[in-house]
């Protein structure tokens, strides 16, 4: 199944969409400052309409089936959520306008900053980061800045165990600090006496993912804490497992300063093929002036006869400054905020247990089938190894290719890299038992075939609209648009006078 | 598995390999190294006459799933660079030691290869990997 | 309410298979001390709560579709097809993750794909990429790609003060913990500095210099001796584009740009109060390795059918670690397939059209406000559809004034630029009639005295 390009399906002269007349007086268009064409397609609206749908089936979605992507909580996302990002007062709100004619909007970005701080433990949030890897990287500026602020230049250093997302220490790198990598024990677990080897006052902190990205939680997570804190560096917690978190601990009571939330993971907004998200981060008491902004504050608090406060945006006094233009991805927020509205906090704690027993369900009859290389109870994830015991050359890829001819997405494979053939199962809570059976039957399925008939796994999937495609030629011949590039004239650039 | 590793030629923990001919150096990739790269698809090469230390990286290669700086096995100034490798990566994979080679250089201090390892120490180095 | 759907029979089951008895059990690895804190947070509400308390929030917002408006400052108010939401609502579209596994995300693939050759065409650069988080990052991602493609022996970059001053302050945040110097846009206020005024700020520290087009005042400037200057000095040169503009005017390819970024919103994407928008990222053949986050490429499946995968993967976080030069993962992805659907069904001829139409809404605009005394539009260079106003009265005053006739106001410029005290920042696009435009000048008028 291949669906043309739009660009195939266009004929010269067609148009879509109708126009209404200019409508003024006219004046002259600057023809030396005019391009000549403009090489878009022409469809009209059904053959666009045809062409996206089309497309569309050609995705694997949450609406179509589970996806246990491992880190990812692919949850279902809500349509009430879709239908209230669309409402017109907030869709058509300019990011600029007038504080006094934001008030709803603004009422709600403070909501959303207390709730999340209040689930984490926190003082205060920031909503502004776009994702979690900018979270994150306001996290890190935040930690930098609070050291520099104190007059403490030596510490350059950000402790990052082997087992984390890659965008850690990315993060580490852009923020102009230095990644040093640990090593995790055999359970999964900061190994600590690498970390007291490792600690000194060259560190500004230390990052660190909770539940760990193996899906359990560290025993030792409190000595953790401890010890970093005794050699003045700060604790960051990723929060890409908060959905086996909520109502369960508060990171800021475990004693961690920062942490971002992806509230397109854990607040169900959708992951939309790959983005927007929202990576707000939430801060203790220490880090409070430092956040990125604007953030959403009561500048006036209700008089006798009005029922609301007023609010406005502000930059905090030693924010690490700006991270977007605006005040971040505000149609996040509203679907986030309608998510813990409807849950309210007791539904929240729930949905963290209910992750929990989800996973652990799965991790419970998959013992025995596969490797389980951390084989205790779990948090929301779980490693298992792509591997079938008495079969050599079956890959996690070949488990994963698999899967999608049952239907089903393959979790997250090779990550984390500490697990060889890794194969990271999050089925998230919104999954109910009869569909969670369904993939553990398949898995079992599997397992059987990679020992009478490894070919088929090998040469899966084959009902997918392709089938394996080729990489390699993908990246060497490096075809990324698919229109020819005119050969500009070397000429003079207008006046603007 | 077994990988060639010519026994004329010195070899660098990160796997890069050097031929060195009087105050002249050929340097490349390994076998063993390109077998786990897997198909090169691009190399990232240096500017002639760009000088680097011994252990900097002067250049890139990537394959479909990984991307591996390439580090000075010893100092030097680049006298050549494999300018095929730009159009005909896989060269790295097919001939890492004939035409897969990456870079020439001018030596700095010969003497820098007495801590790289012979053919015998590096196939003993790979097979424990 | 809850989306949860386990019975109490089936979690007695999964409860029982695991060999606990509560989920409590569960999580005995949390230290008991800190383990179910008590949560201050409200109750649950239904979802037909949840629904009218979103309305009420929503309703108390003066916006776009009450007002008319004109404000622009780096978002605009354009018209929407109503098949772009359409498509965004396709759930195969909006519930899908990141096209790792590609055989089961053509459909993302595909259009990221379109939306890159779509972004080709407009910017006429040779690759864009599948979107950053919005105009400033790009231009903060831009500078990183400066750094890269000089090996980081270059470490300055000239700024336009013409750029939008929130995309400055953006890539400064960005480059606070790096040895990165920003110069250019300090010294003289915007309304005097030329293109010109920047040469002497290159040098051969220079990485890149950036230039916004049109600029942060609506004005189409000469860029030509600037962009001569820059590769004589071995810089790349960026453009900062709204996307509409370049539907009338010359591509920033043609003017010579290395890089261009910009946002994307005015491309079927709502205000939003500020997001999520679309950061677009486009460059030449050269530095195409060079760019963070993710790119689709065409290839063939095993049997030799057409397929997209992301490619140039390495550069990646997941894979490069603390050696990429991005953390960037999750993009703005589904807001790229909203331009995609949008330039699809504008085409060659619509796109050009709403920017004719917002050129022309916008120069009558000016010409009309321009002879309101007390009022002064400097229209001395070419404008696209904004343009700045010097009033008789602080803006605060008269905006106030406009509110309370149904017109949201152009954007207060002191703030950003204290010599342009008193001046207001006006926008037109196509959603403006006429009529609106005639209020608005008579609103002013009223206000002046």
């Amino acid at each position: 199944m291949t669906e043309p390009l739009i660009y195939e399906i266009s004929s010269p002269g067609r148009t879509a969409v109708a126009l209404p007349d200019v409508g003024v007086p006219e004046v002259e268009l600057p023809k030396e400052l005019l391009r000549k064409d403009l090489d878009l397609p022409e469809v009209s609206e059904l053959q666009v309409m045809r062409h996206f749908v089309n497309l569309s089936h050609m995705n694997h979605s949450i609406d179509s089936g589970i996806y246990p992507l491992g880190s990812c909580t692919m949850k279902y996302n809500p349509k009430i959520n879709e239908d209230v990002a669309r409402l017109p007062g907030f869709a058509n709100l300019h990011p600029l306008n007038d504080e006094a004619g934001s008030q709803g909007a603004l009422a709600l970005m403070y909501h959303l900053q207390s709730w999340l701080a209040e689930l984490s433990g926190f003082e205060a949030a920031s909503i502004v980061p776009a994702a979690g890897a900018q979270g994150e990287f306001a996290g890190i500026l935040m930690i930098r800045a609070y050291h520099l602020d104190r007059g403490d230049h030596k510490r350059t250093k950000i402790l990052v165990p082997d087992s984390a997302h890659g965008t850690n220490p990315a993060t580490v790198s852009m923020a102009g600090l230095q990644a040093v990598e640990l090593p995790s024990d055999k359970n999964g677990d900061v190994d600590l006496n690498a970390l007291r080897a490792a600690l000194d006052d060259t560190v500004a902190g230390m990052m660190i993912t909770v539940p760990s990205t193996l899906g359990v939680f560290d025993t030792k997570i409190r000595d953790v804490v401890r010890m970093v804190h005794e050699a003045g560096g700060l604790m960051y917690m990723d929060g890409a497992n908060m959905n086996a978190l909520m109502g369960i601990v508060k990171p800021g009571e475990l004693g961690f300063d920062v942490m971002h939330y992806n509230l397109h993971k854990t607040f169900s907004t959708p992951h939309g093929g790959g983005g927007p998200g929202c990576g707000a981060v939430g801060v203790n008491e220490k880090l409070v002036d430092f956040l990125p902004g604007p953030i959403a504050e009561i500048v006036e608090e209700a008089g006798e006869e009005e029922d609301a406060p007023l609010y406005g945006l502000k930059m905090p006094v030693k924010s690490i400054g700006r991270l977007k233009a605006f005040q971040g991805n505000f149609g996040m927020h509203v679907r986030a905020y309608t998510y813990i509205r409807i849950y309210g906090g007791e539904g929240l704690r729930d949905v963290s247990r209910h992750a929990v027993l989800n996973a652990n369900y799965v991790r419970a009859k998959l013992r025995g089938v596969y490797p389980m290389p951390v084989d205790r109870i779990c948090g929301h994830e779980f490693v298992m190894s792509g591997h079938v015991e008495g079969v050599e050359g079956i890959h996690a890829l070949d488990i994963s290719k698999r899967l999608m001819d049952f239907g089903i997405h393959p979790p997250t494979n090779y990550f984390p890299l500490i697990v060889p053939e890794a194969l990271l199962i999050e089925p998230t809570e919104t999954e109910d038992k009869a569909t969670l059976d369904n993939f553990i039957d398949v898995m079992k399925t599997i397992a059987q075939e990679a020992k009478d008939d490894p070919e088929l796994l090998h040469s899966a999937p084959h009902t997918t609209p392709v089938g394996r495609v080729d990489e390699v030629r993908a990246a060497k011949q490096l075809v990324v648009c698919c229109r020819p590039i005119p050969d500009y004239e070397p000429q003079r650039t207008p006046s603007g006078d | 598995m077994s990988w060639q590793t010519p026994s004329d030629l010195k070899y660098a923990r990160t796997d890069e390999y050097v031929r060195l001919e009087g105050d002249r150096a050929t340097i490349g990739l390994s076998d063993y190294a390109q077998d786990q790269l897997n198909d090169v698809v691009f190399v990232e090469l240096p500017e002639v006459g760009a000088h680097f230390e011994k252990g900097k990286p002067f250049g890139a290669v990537e394959s479909v799933k990984a991307a591996s700086d390439l580090l000075m096995p010893v100092g030097g100034t680049v006298v050549e660079i494999n300018e095929q490798l730009t159009d005909e990566p896989e060269l790295l994979n097919s001939s890492p030691y004939d035409k897969g080679w990456i870079i020439k250089i001018q030596v700095d201090d010969a003497s820098e290869a007495g801590s790289l390892m012979d053919a015998d120490a590096y196939t003993e180095y790979c097979n424990t990997r | 309410m809850s989306y949860i759907p386990h019975t109490d029979v089936e979690r007695q089951q999964m409860l029982a298979a695991i060999g606990v008895t509560t989920i409590e059990d569960l999580f005995e690895a949390v230290p008991s001390k800190y383990r179910f804190p008590k949560l201050d947070l409200p109750k649950g509400l239904s979802e037909m709560e949840a629904a009218a308390e979103l309305q009420a929030l929503a309703e108390a917002n003066e916006h776009g579709g009450d007002y008319a408006l004109f404000r622009g400052a780096g978002a605009y108010h354009h018209f929407i097809p109503s098949a772009v939401n359409h498509v965004l609502l396709r759930s195969e579209f909006y519930t899908a993750y990141t096209p790792y596994q590609p055989e089961v995300s053509q459909g993302t693939l595909q259009a990221i794909y379109e939306y890159q050759s779509m972004l080709c065409a407009l910017t006429g650069m040779d690759a864009a990429n599948a979107s950053h988080y919005d105009g400033a990052t790009s231009l903060a991602e831009a500078v990183t790609v400066a750094l890269e493609v000089s090996r980081h022996k270059r470490n300055k970059i000239v700024f336009h003060p013409g750029i939008h001053p929130h995309y400055r302050a953006v890539a400064r945040t960005y480059h606070q913990g790096n040895d990165v110097e920003f110069v250019g846009d300090g010294g003289k206020a915007i309304e005097r500095a030329t293109a010109e005024d920047l040469i002497k700020y290159i040098d051969d520290q220079t990485a890149m210099v950036a230039v916004q087009y049109p600029n942060y005042l609506g004005a189409i400037e000469d860029f030509g001796r600037l962009v001569e200057a820059t590769h004589n000095a071995g810089a790349l040169i960026c453009f900062v584009v709204n996307p509409m503009a370049l539907a009338l005017f010359k591509s920033p390819g043609e003017l010579g740009a290395d890089i261009v970024v910009g946002e994307g919103q005015p491309l079927g994407i709502p205000l939003s109060y500020g997001g999520p928008y679309l950061g677009f990222f486009a460059v030449r053949d050269e530095y195409v390795r060079k760019i963070a986050g993710r790119i689709v490429g065409e290839t063939l499946d095993h049997s030799g059918r057409r397929a997209f995968v992301m490619t140039l993967r390495p550069r990646e976080q997941d894979i490069r670690r603390e050696k990429a030069s991005s953390n960037i993962c999750t993009n703005q992805g589904l807001m790229a397939l909203a331009a995609c659907v949008y330039l699809s069904l504008m085409g060659r001829n619509g796109l050009r059209r709403v920017a004719e139409i917002s050129f022309q809404r916008a120069h009558y605009a000016a010409k009309q406000i321009n002879r309101i005394k007390g009022y002064k539009v400097n229209v001395s260079k070419t404008f696209f559809n904004e343009f700045a106003v010097k009033c008789p009265k602080p803006i605060s005053e008269i905006n106030q004034f406009l509110i309370e006739r149904g017109i949201i106001g152009g954007y207060p410029l002191e703030a950003d630029y204290p010599k342009l005290k008193d001046h207001m920042l006006v926008a037109v696009t196509e959603m403006n009639s006429k009529d609106e435009i005639d209020l608005l000048v008579e609103a002013l008028a009223e206000a002046a005295k």
